[in-house]
């Protein structure tokens, strides 16, 4: 007990503030509001499994070729994070310049376009474009002009 | 070096500190360090620093009310009162919620912000006039840097749920509508950007501000744009392969965590950025998100006239009324000729 005196005297009990929560209902009602809205991503996928996308490499013309000549016009793991930049810059280089061919890494010349160059082997775009891009909800403009090859497929087999 | 300088560096070391330490981590393969542990250890005290201070604040009581807000309090009827002052000192506590919505949602108090300065009179040029002004520039600097901060967190959320809900997909598309650069440009990514070197900016040029800010204020700037350029120089310069960042993400929160192989180290430095933030932000200034429903000034109604509040911590007084005072004096009062409310001979008759 400190050196304290109020007007009950000296050392009198010093005046006790009620330990409790004011105005609970309203403090719980936001804790509640802040639990659910952050929380939400761990409420609503808690225990679940979420598939992950699996881009098909299974089309004729990948399958035609030899096991060894499977491959990208750059290497794999590249391609899966840079691929857009290529389909930009090859889009520019032929619009702009007219030079329709893409030296690769490897040295090697490639006609530069997705209709006629990518979609020849990628020829599944549900499949193979559309497994990654639903999953991270990426809508690239690609679509707006170039026809996926897959669907005249099925048109003309329709007929 | 001096004050500005000391604090300065502080900050901005620990910044570039903590981005050495997570980028050399990610090289020494600690992966599931920096992609899981640390993570669930930031939002555990993120969720527990919250919930204490709110709950220690609650705790508080509120002696009285403050009844010198801004705006004419609810009077007689023929006081006129506009909608700014119903809203400025509420009378209800519907108001109230309007007050503190424009407050949340607004900036209110900011908008308010004037500046005082001292400046050259033209027609004294020997002397100084004292100006205040308004002062609109700390108002949209806050306010454009929170909702770009708002809108990107909420874009981030599609690799928090699978699949992406349409409102944040379409929310992405309005953001990036100018269809700009690959991949789309974000408005927002330069708008938080501009908005944060303008509020680290006006702490530096200004004198006054300069003395007054400290390492606990740049650091948070610095942590954010630190987090701002890695998103950015990941997204658009040095790519990294997003659908194996969403299996991660997806992982945490589905509390099956996994570490996909293919993300650059340059994603572990931003995620342990965000990390920091979180665990920085319930012991910080930051807490000033919780903290603006406590505002004693912001979350009362103006009713004092009609409404008695009763300080939580009355005790009770021993008080000296005027009977009892003349009850002790009453002989020398009456003596001196100070009127008494009883007669010396009455008050002696009623005791007997």
């Amino acid at each position: 007990m400190a050196d304290y005196k109020n007007e009950f005297g000296w050392f009198a009990p010093k005046p006790t503030v009620e330990k409790k929560i004011y105005s609970l209902k309203a403090v719980a009602v936001g804790l509640g509001i802040f639990l659910v809205v952050f929380g939400a991503p761990l409420l609503l996928n808690m225990g679940q499994v979420h598939p992950v996308p699996q881009p098909s490499l299974d089309t004729p013309a990948i399958q035609k070729l030899a096991e060894k000549e499977r491959q990208c016009v750059e290497p794999t793991e590249w391609m899966r994070a840079n691929h857009m930049q290529l389909l930009w810059d090859w889009r520019e280089q032929v619009v702009r310049t007219g030079e329709r061919y893409y030296t690769t890494s490897q040295g090697k010349k490639v006609l530069a376009s997705l209709s006629n160059n990518c979609m020849e082997c990628h020829s599944n775009k549900s499949q193979f474009c559309d497994q990654c891009h639903n999953y991270v909800a990426v809508a690239p403009n690609c679509w707006g002009c170039h026809l996926p090859k897959e669907q005249n497929v099925a048109k003309a087999e329709g007929k | 070096m001096n004050f500005a300088q000391r604090h300065i560096t502080v900050a901005l070391a620990a910044v570039l500190g903590l981005i050495a330490v997570a980028y050399v981590g990610v090289q020494g393969n600690l992966q599931l360090l920096f992609g899981v542990v640390v993570p669930y250890l930031a939002l555990l005290l993120f969720f527990e620093g919250i919930i204490y201070r709110v709950i220690k604040w609650a705790r508080s009581p509120v002696p009285f009310k403050i009844p010198t807000t801004a705006g004419q309090v609810k009077s007689l009827p023929w006081v006129p009162r506009t909608l700014g002052d119903k809203l400025d000192n509420p009378e209800s506590k519907a108001w109230v919620i309007g007050r503190m919505a424009l407050e949340v949602l607004a900036f209110r108090s900011l908008f308010r912000n004037t500046r005082t300065e001292l400046v050259s009179d033209p027609k004294y040029p020997e002397k100084a006039r004292l100006v205040h002004w308004s002062y609109k520039w700390l108002w949209l600097g806050a306010i454009a840097f929170h909702y770009a901060f708002l809108i990107i967190v909420l874009r981030h959320l599609r690799f928090f749920f699978e699949p992406t809900p349409q409102a944040i997909a379409l929310l992405s598309e309005i953001d990036g509508f100018w269809q700009f650069f690959i991949p789309t440009f974000y408005l927002t990514d330069i708008i938080i950007v501009l908005a944060l070197l303008y509020l680290l900016g006006r702490r530096l040029a200004n004198a006054n501000l300069r003395y007054l800010t400290l390492a606990s204020d740049y650091f948070p700037l610095f942590l954010i744009l630190g987090i701002v350029s890695t998103g950015i120089l990941m997204r658009y310069f040095f790519k990294t392969d997003i659908t194996a960042v969403k299996q991660l993400v997806m992982g945490l929160v589905s509390l099956k965590p996994v570490i996909p192989a293919g993300i650059s180290p340059l994603f572990y430095v931003h995620l342990f950025l965000v990390c920091v933030l979180l665990a920085y932000f319930p012991y910080s200034k930051l807490l000033h998100a919780p903290g603006v429903f406590f505002s004693p000034t912001r979350n009362l109604p103006g009713n004092n006239r009609w409404e008695l509040h009763v300080n939580p911590w009355n005790y009770p007084v021993k008080f000296h009324p005027y009977m009892e005072y003349e009850d002790q004096f009453r002989d020398a009062m009456y003596e001196a000729g100070i009127p008494v409310e009883k007669e010396p001979e009455a008050a002696v008759a009623e005791e007997e």
